[in-house]
């Protein structure tokens, strides 16, 4: 469904991506890994067209996404994203956030929409606050509403970009909750996170990445147990440790 | 010294026609002066050059004016050019219009420039287009956050149309100086135009103060 071809970027002479390539099929989820500045976060920005890069190929359902002639807009609708600060529109109440983007992007009717968001709420366990603003949730429950808002458009694969770095840990099993029952219903997810226990628990795959590359990219639990590459086994065992 | 304000009682249908002039240049030349302005700072904020120097070029000359000379320009120099006389209320109304456009385009251009990148790539990332982002997500919030520093140039505004003297319009202060000067009574007038210029401008303050702490509070 998604396939990262000779993928390269570079911030000025800077070089933040070097050939990456990866697939991800229907209903996979990938778990992208690696210590800051690796390029994961840049990596899946490129895949929604968020970040442009200078060389190779992305395709999303065998569509171009630095094609030219794409249209980034109506490609976007269909993969969800969700960032590491939730970015909820504080001027919104979260249901109006929910459903901003189906109404005027989907063109839905507004009722339909509320219905829809309400359903969505209900899913991430906060239908009681559709009328709150977001000024006025836990970084937990934004981060739910986050995910509630990429759902709406009824996306073919989310992309998380470290969903539960700004939280406080108490909040973290929340989101990873709503998270994981999404892995369960079948999503497709790519998710750049250092959560390793989520990783382990719904990732088919592990991405690893330093300095730009892919250095890794395997099943989950080869990744965690068979033998992988001196600068993963430094990197996990930096994480694992406490 | 006697004060006699009877002077200012029997004057007041002149000072309410002033007034009322005053208002509706005020009302009239914010919101042309926003609009243009907010169509001005889209153009600055364009990634092609040549449409953000144009801009910044408007900006920049009108800043570099004084009001006064932009009314004189407008009152003199355009029926010359265009060869008929322009009127004096439209003379003073598009230079104001032209001239406050140039302070709104940079208050406005701030606003959204305050506004988070990440707002606008959430935003991006639902599928909206860079229109409907700009609509739906940076200008309300923008403005939201620019209210009070609009209103404070509204303030301003208001007290810059006591200069319309100069193209012969009678707006509140200029119907005052006449009546003081007919009737002999400077001091009464004066004093009456003064207290009715800080009442409007302290109130209109008052509230932006209030705007100020509610944006803040809903953040």
């Amino acid at each position: 469904m998604i396939a990262v071809q000779q993928v390269s970027k570079w911030y000025g002479d800077t070089r933040v991506l070097n050939g990456c390539s990866t697939t991800i099929a229907k209903g996979e989820v990938v778990v992208v890994c690696g210590p800051s500045g690796s390029g994961k976060s840049t990596l899946i920005k490129c895949i929604n067209g968020l970040e442009p890069f200078q060389q190779g190929r992305i395709l999303v359902d065998n569509i171009s996404v630095g094609d030219r002639a794409t249209n980034l807009p109506k490609l976007r609708a269909r993969v969800g994203m969700v960032f590491q600060d939730f970015q909820l529109y504080p001027h919104k109440t979260v249901l109006d956030n929910i459903t901003l983007a189906p109404i005027q992007v989907a063109k839905r009717d507004k009722t339909e929409a509320e219905v829809a968001a309400m359903k969505l709420l209900t899913r991430v366990d906060l239908e009681e606050h559709a009328r709150k603003y977001p000024a006025q949730l836990s970084g937990g429950q934004q981060q739910r509403v986050a995910i509630a808002r990429a759902l709406a458009m009824n996306p073919i694969a989310m992309l998380f970009d470290e969903p539960t770095s700004a939280l406080d840990p108490e909040m973290i099993t929340e989101v990873l909750d709503v998270m994981i029952k999404l892995a369960e219903d079948g999503m497709t997810m790519i998710v750049v996170t250092h959560e390793m226990g989520f990783a382990r628990r719904v990732a088919h795959r592990v991405v690893f990445m330093d300095m730009g590359e892919i250095v890794e990219d395997r099943p989950t639990t080869d990744f965690f147990e068979g033998a992988v590459s001196e600068r993963a086994t430094r990197f996990l065992s930096k994480i694992l440790q406490h | 010294m006697k004060l006699d304000f009877s002077v200012v009682w029997n004057n007041l249908p002149i000072l309410f026609d002033g007034m009322q002039l005053s208002l509706v240049l005020t009302a009239l030349a914010l919101s042309g002066g926003i609009l243009l302005g907010a169509i001005l700072a889209v153009l600055r904020l364009s990634p092609l050059r040549p449409v953000a120097w144009f801009a910044a070029g408007y900006v920049n000359t009108f800043r570099s004016i004084p009001l006064i000379l932009v009314l004189f320009w407008f009152y003199f120099l355009v029926p010359l050019i265009i060869g008929r006389p322009v009127g004096p209320f439209y003379a003073a109304l598009i230079a104001f219009v032209l001239f406050e456009a140039a302070y709104y385009c940079e208050i406005i251009r701030a606003g959204i420039q305050g506004i988070p990148r990440g707002q606008r790539a959430a935003a991006l990332a639902t599928g909206m287009t860079q229109a409907q982002v700009m609509r739906h997500v940076v200008l309300p919030q923008a403005f939201r956050n620019m209210t009070p520093v609009m209103l404070t140039q509204a303030i301003i505004l208001f007290q810059d149309t006591s200069l319309v003297y100069v193209v012969t319009l009678y707006d509140f202060m200029t119907s005052a100086a006449i009546v003081a000067q007919r009737d002999l009574a400077i001091v009464e007038v004066y004093i009456f135009a003064a207290c009715v210029y800080f009442c409007i401008c302290f109130t209109a303050s008052r509230l932006v103060g209030w705007f100020k702490s509610r944006v803040e509070v809903s953040r």
